[in-house]
């Protein structure tokens, strides 16, 4: 499999075109194909993994001529940066990158390849989605069992799942920009699936701009590394090149600042965060696999796959406890955890969260976590996909398609037993409590914080476990506990099917166990052991296991259940403070508004846009644009007068009846030679064969 | 051998010939004009023929008289025709490829 893991994006492939053209024919209407297809990538992706684990290690994985000269620098840098531990010395043995690679195309001596590249990274994230589309693929045939695209929808959901296959296993940046994009617009097509209610197709919208601009950044971001690694789009070159440190390091900073925009904008990070939660008006399963497991941790891999442009380019090893990616990803858990606590919509809560927890990911590359950001992709994967398909399932089963938490939802606890397990198994994961998935992986992201110095974020981080466990808390009560409201009261809510129950519980298992594979507590470090860092290896260290930390970062998400638990279950704390206290209810309101981010865009930038800019595009238009249409209309009619009457008139046609008038006048000369007289014929037969004859006797000689 | 007799005749032949179809209004004279013509020229190419000592001349004045004999064949029906057609064979009526 190892040598054959390009058939793993292929499935999916495969499988769109015949959900597309043949799918219409199946008494499934083609969903029945992409849940075989998904299940045999599942198979696969598991094959793969468990032959990574088995690859044998090997001391040398960088594959360039360059080699030696770039683990000299990287290791000089590294001893220099971080003492003593990652030594000039340092050999660690690890598994080689496998690399298959063809070419594209070939432009201006310029080889393009396509190809796929498997190393840890890749493993763990083709593990992971291919798990979670399968889920939510079996989910959907339930929740959308007579939705009238059904067709449609299962097309795109596959189409979606090879984007990522792609994005996760390029070998070079050019075909992430593919994968990365086919997924924008899957999601566009998943989110607006239901595009009658305009308000689906205007979430669909920004959510496919909003990206958008972020990719502005991703297309300046990688252009300038094919520029500066020498006109190549290889993922190792690229590392190999950013860590040697010869390349020119502000044009680095650069490049990684654009790419940090396209982080921005597709992992939701602040300030572009504000498509996720709009996002949710796409089907819940969609809004399980797109906007909590995979797409959105699309830039997260990002990162990660060119660590060294960032590790480089923001001086992550180097700098006194801030990088613009540990400050974006900072700021991003605290304002999207806050905003979490004023959302009635279950699933914008958990949009939030997801917002919230991606800027864990990317706080954490940015302090040098490599293991702790992919250890915590890899876990939230499975909790938050299971939130949501609970979300879902509550939804289907309990509130008659409401996801309102304070009017349709309330009492639920006893309609739906499987589901509110689930829901509040993931939900511990999520805040972070042993020893359920969350903690460890929140746990490692903490402890890389401190270990290299990033004491700021490690309190961001630990807040933001507070606001986590606080704010899951407040939901789980809205919408399990208290007395039914709404259609939970009225419409007979009741537990959802198998194909919904199936993956909510395989999930909740999964959020149990998934931490165990990174357990420094227990002595288990398989994780970072199998997905290591195939090109940055070297200044990646893993930070094992913080006792203080570990206990402080449970004491953070206990204390949130504790406030939020009292407030709610026990009813404790004030009551109708924003209806009290002039600035509670102007911070409420702030809140509610979204910090008015949206408003900020809407006015602000596409008013701008709107605006002044239309008006004076308008004018331009009216008088530049049209000026010169005009001008040039006229030029073209006098043109064309002239043309008509010398060039057509008098030269053409003069040209046409001249050959005609002379064809006429020629035949008229002509026609008295022919009287029809057989004897004057011969006459001249003679006469010509006198003149030639003579001819003959004066000149042949 | 002397060959200038034998040319010497031929060109009195062709002459006559070409006097007899330029200048006759008879068809059937003008067709037998042709004859004195061809035939001109079969005196002509035997004559070198047997000059040179070859036979050339000789098998291709006898493909000559064949030829020369369809010709007549297609032409005195012609005239025939024309004879009937108009009970005459006089050629300057005959015009009616006037262009």
């Amino acid at each position: 499999m190892l040598d054959h893991a390009w058939i793993i994006p292929l499935i999916p492939v495969v499988s769109f075109f015949l959900i597309l053209f043949f799918g219409k024919r199946f008494p499934s209407k083609g969903a029945s194909i992409g849940c075989v297809a998904l299940g045999i990538c599942f198979a696969l992706s598991l094959v793969l993994g468990a032959q990574w684990i088995g690859r044998d290690k090997t001391i040398e994985p960088l594959h360039h001529a360059t080699a030696q000269q770039v683990r000299a620098a990287e290791s000089g840098r590294a001893s220099s940066a971080q003492g003593g531990e990652a030594g000039g010395e340092k050999v660690e043995m690890k598994r080689a990158p496998v690399v298959h690679e063809t070419t594209w195309f070939q432009t201006g001596g310029i080889k393009i390849k396509a190809g796929v590249l498997i190393d840890g990274l890749s493993v763990a994230l083709l593990v992971v989605v291919s798990t979670i589309s399968l889920l939510v693929h079996i989910f959907s045939t339930e929740y959308l069992r007579d939705d009238r695209r059904k067709t449609h929808y299962f097309a795109a959901l596959s189409l979606f799942t090879s984007g990522m296959f792609i994005l996760v296993t390029s070998s070079n940046t050019l075909q992430m920009i593919f994968g990365w994009e086919l997924m924008g617009l899957c999601s566009f097509m998943l989110i607006g699936h239901w595009w009658e209610d305009k308000n689906n197709s205007n979430a669909a919208l920004k959510a496919f701009f909003t990206t958008r601009t972020g990719d502005i950044g991703l297309l300046v971001g990688i252009s300038m590394l094919f520029g500066l690694a020498h006109n190549t789009f290889d993922i190792g070159r690229i590392n190999s090149l950013a860590m040697s440190g010869r390349l020119d390091q502000g044009l680095l900073t650069v490049a990684a600042a654009a790419l940090l925009l396209a982080v921005i904008g597709k992992s939701a990070q602040f300030p572009l965060h504000t498509w996720l939660p709009d996002a949710m008006a796409g089907p819940t399963p969609v809004s399980a696999l797109i906007h909590a497991a995979t797409m959105v941790v699309a830039g997260v891999f990002l990162i990660s796959r060119l660590y060294g442009v960032f590790w480089q380019g923001f001086h992550i090893g180097t700098a006194n406890g801030f990088t613009p990616v540990a400050i974006v990803g900072g700021v991003t858990i605290i304002i999207a955890a806050a905003l979490a606590f004023v959302q009635s919509d279950i699933k914008k809560v958990l949009a939030y969260s997801t917002v919230s927890q991606l800027g864990y990911m990317v706080m954490a590359l940015g302090v040098g976590g490599w293991t702790a950001a992919v250890f915590h992709l890899f876990t939230h994967a499975f909790f938050k996909a299971c939130l949501f398909l609970g979300a879902g399932s509550v939804a289907h089963s309990g509130s008659h398609h409401s996801f309102d938490m304070k009017e349709d939802m309330g009492g639920l606890k006893k309609h739906m037993p499987i589901t509110y397990a689930t829901f509040v198994i993931a939900s511990l994961a999520l805040a972070g409590i042993i020893p359920f998935a969350g903690f460890w992986s929140k746990d490692e992201i903490l402890v890389s914080a401190h270990a290299n110095g990033y004491n700021t974020f490690l309190w961001v981080g630990l807040v933001g476990a507070l606001m986590t466990a606080a704010y899951m808390t407040r939901c789980i009560y809205l919408t399990f506990h208290g007395e039914a409201r709404g259609a939970a009261a009225h419409h007979h809510p009741h537990e959802s099917p198998l194909p919904i129950t199936g993956p909510l519980v395989f999930l909740a298992v999964l959020s149990v166990v998934a931490g165990f594979v990174q357990a420094p507590m227990l002595h288990i470090e398989a994780f970072a052991n199998i997905v290591e860092p195939a090109y940055v290896s070297s200044v990646v260290n893993h930070s094992g296991f913080n006792g203080g930390l570990a206990l402080a970062g449970l004491i953070a998400a206990f204390a949130g259940i504790g406030i939020a638990g009292g407030y709610y279950f026990r009813n404790l704390g004030p009551r109708g403070l924003t209806s009290r206290n002039g600035a509670a209810r102007a911070g409420y309101t702030f809140l509610v508004n979204k910090y008015y981010l949206d408003d900020i865009y809407t006015d602000g930038v596409v008013g701008s846009i709107k605006g002044p800019i239309a008006r004076a595009a308008y004018w331009i238009n009216q008088n530049v644009i049209d000026g010169v249409l005009n001008g040039a209309a006229a030029l073209a009619i006098m043109l064309g007068r002239f043309t008509y009457d010398i060039v057509d008139q008098r030269i053409v046609d003069g040209a046409v009846n001249g050959l005609g008038l002379s064809a006429e006048a020629g035949g008229g000369a002509l026609r008295t030679v022919q009287t029809g007289k057989v004897q004057q014929y011969a006459a001249i037969l003679f006469g010509a064969l006198i003149v030639f004859a003579v001819a003959l006797w004066r000149f042949a000689k | 051998m002397v060959l200038n007799w034998f040319l010497f005749l031929a060109a009195v032949l062709f002459c006559t010939g070409v006097y007899g179809v330029l200048a006759r209004k008879n068809g059937v004279l003008v067709l037998m004009s042709v004859e004195l013509i061809l035939n001109a020229v079969n005196l002509n190419l035997v004559a070198f023929g047997a000059f040179n000592q070859t036979v050339t001349g000789q098998i291709f004045a006898l493909f000559v008289i064949a030829i020369a004999a369809a010709e007549v064949g297609v032409g005195l029906a012609i005239v025939l025709l024309i004879y009937r057609n108009r009970q005459s064979v006089d050629l300057t009526g005959i015009d009616a490829l006037k262009g």
